[in-house]
């Protein structure tokens, strides 16, 4: 039997290119297995954020396949694609907080456009605030904050509804080591506790010997090299067990690029 | 941060139920300071001005045509009166036999005396201008031009012994060219109506257009947060139907009071054709139905430009 857990995402010869200008992105081909967690690095220009707006549906990409949840992302009717984007959490790189709203609104933002019961919303929303140390400021709206607890508020709006997949984009990028630290052992928790795929697009190598199961993706020149075998065919093995309660396989069972 | 692991709280499947109105909170507090309450306002008094002319002169006309379609008026042209008492008196004999006739009456000297006064002075249509004798002929129905043909042979039969000659004028042809300009005004009044919801239409597409401009973050995340289009619609239609609604409550007022203030001036030139143009109670609904209109109007045309500006978003 085979206990692969099924793919989440599988990218195959994908290329992407604004209006009439050269790829930005070009060839990629790889597959993400549930309960993964990845370190997409780069340098500044490299891809990253395009590569994340690929893989949180922003953005449609000009040649290729990619496949997500098992279904075809290119022909997917527009009016289908919230189905898929409330199985993800997203970190943008500017928190991207809805300005007039208050933290708590912000946080429950996703719960409530997926029709939650609003007690149920109010219990999570109270909890996860309060797990990110915000439990202060539920009432402040983003200009109030600083830039440290609007990271916090986007990032307790990207896990609020236990997503199957987190994409975060330079998370840890406005805050101090000891905070960047606390905000990687959160999605390390998401990881394990709900086995949630987690991908991270930063620049700080040091945070990528933060998470030893992490695999790490290199995007160089809008192409994907593979540092630590997350892109081989089979994966490379890697260690973790799977976790009690979790439910999901460790960070070594991802791979299998083309 | 909190040093104990992810919240146990968060949603499970059966927690999730078909998505509910939540936009309305998603949206900006609707400003009712801005100029599009204040179009809108103009726009809806003119439409309750132009519905209220056009419905008055419908009515107008409705009962200037009751009054005059089924009656002709017959005259006696002679200028010796002694001899135009006897060949009325014959007329009217003689169309009081004819089927198609229901009433006669030979209209008093008296009285023409009065219709000619404000042109000719008092007294003077009597001793200086020979004026013809008038009968007011009432028919079963309005008569064809064949039957008109007949009704004046009918009368040059009977006048002929005498040397007499009459003239049958059907009342409505001699008015055609008054219904003709009063279809003509409500047909402008139409052309008014639909002009000015055209340009309402055209204001709140410019409103909406650039509410989905200003907002254009706010739908943004909510669309990558898995928010339907109907939900980011739903965003904008809170503050359309506020400022329309504002607006048209205002410009209903103001056309009603324009409207009452037209009717005073016409009321005071106590003319009779005037007294019929008057608004009946189904009226008085069409035009209260005129904001109701206009704010439907209003969302109609906020929700198709916010639905083609979503369009061109993933």
């Amino acid at each position: 039997m085979n206990d692969r857990p099924a793919e989440i995402v599988k990218f195959d010869n994908v290329g992407l290119r604004y209006g009439t200008d050269p790829e930005v992105l070009t060839d990629l081909s790889f597959t993400l297995f549930p309960g993964s967690f990845y370190f997409l690095t780069g340098a500044s220009g490299a891809g990253k954020t395009s590569l994340l707006k690929l893989l949180y549906l922003s953005q449609r990409p000009s040649r290729g396949s990619i496949r997500m949840f098992g279904k075809d992302m290119i022909t997917l009717p527009r009016g289908r694609l919230p189905d898929f984007r409330r199985r993800m959490g997203v970190v943008f790189q500017n928190f991207r907080l809805v300005p007039h709203l208050s933290a708590f609104d912000n946080v429950a933002l996703p719960l409530r456009l997926a029709g939650t019961d609003e007690a149920k919303v109010r219990r999570s929303v109270t909890d996860m605030l309060e797990w990110v140390g915000l439990s202060h400021r539920m009432h402040a709206i983003p200009e109030t904050m600083s830039g440290g607890e609007q990271q916090r508020t986007a990032i307790a709006r990207a896990v609020i509804a236990r997503p199957q997949i987190l994409i975060a984009d330079e998370p840890t990028g406005n805050v101090d080591p000891e905070m960047a630290l606390k905000l990687l052992r959160l999605f390390e928790a998401l990881n394990h506790r709900v086995g949630t795929t987690v991908i991270v697009a930063t620049h700080d190598v040091h945070l990528l010997k933060k998470v030893p199961e992490s695999l790490i993706m290199r995007l160089n020149k809008g192409r994907l090299s593979d540092p630590t075998g997350a892109l081989r065919y089979p994966p490379a093995p890697k260690s973790r067990p799977s976790v009690a309660g979790g439910g999901m396989m460790g960070a070594g069972t991802m791979g299998a690029g083309k | 941060m909190s040093e104990t692991p992810f919240p146990e709280t968060g949603p499970q499947d059966d927690d999730l139920a078909p998505a509910k109105n939540i936009s309305a909170g998603l949206a900006p507090p609707a400003r009712l300071s801005g100029p599009i309450p204040w179009v809108i306002a103009i726009l809806i008094a003119l439409v309750v001005i132009a519905a209220a002319g056009g419905l008055s002169l419908r009515n107008l006309a409705q009962n200037a045509r009751a009054d005059l379609a089924d009656a002709v008026t017959v005259q006696i042209i002679e200028a010796d009166e002694e001899a135009r008492t006897v060949q009325a008196q014959a007329a009217a004999k003689a169309l009081g036999a004819h089927p198609l006739v229901t009433t006669v009456r030979v209209v008093p000297e008296d009285e023409l005396q009065e219709l000619l006064e404000p042109w000719l002075g008092r007294g003077a249509a009597s001793e200086n201008v020979p004026i013809p004798a008038l009968i007011d002929v009432e028919l079963i129905r309005r008569a064809s031009g064949d039957e008109l043909a007949q009704l004046q042979s009918a009368l040059d039969a009977a006048l002929e012994p005498m040397g007499g000659t009459a003239r049958v004028d059907a009342q409505s042809q001699w008015l055609r060219p008054v219904y003709d300009a009063l279809s003509a005004l409500q047909y402008l009044a139409l052309a008014l109506i639909i002009l000015v919801s055209l340009a309402t239409a055209a204001a709140v597409w410019l409103a909406s257009r650039n509410a989905f401009i200003n907002h254009r973050e706010t739908v943004e995340i909510v669309h990558l947060l898995g928010g339907t289009d109907k939900q980011v619609t739903r965003m904008f239609e809170r503050s359309v139907i506020q400022e329309a609604a504002f607006g048209a409550l205002i410009g209903l007022l103001l056309g009603l009071g324009a409207v009452w203030l037209l009717g005073q001036q016409f009321a005071s030139l106590d003319s009779g054709m005037v007294g019929g143009g008057g608004l009946r109670m189904l009226d008085w609904a069409i035009i209260a139905a005129i904001p109701v209109g206009g704010v439907c109007l209003a969302l109609i045309t906020g929700r198709i430009t916010i639905g083609y500006a979503l369009r061109s978003m993933l």
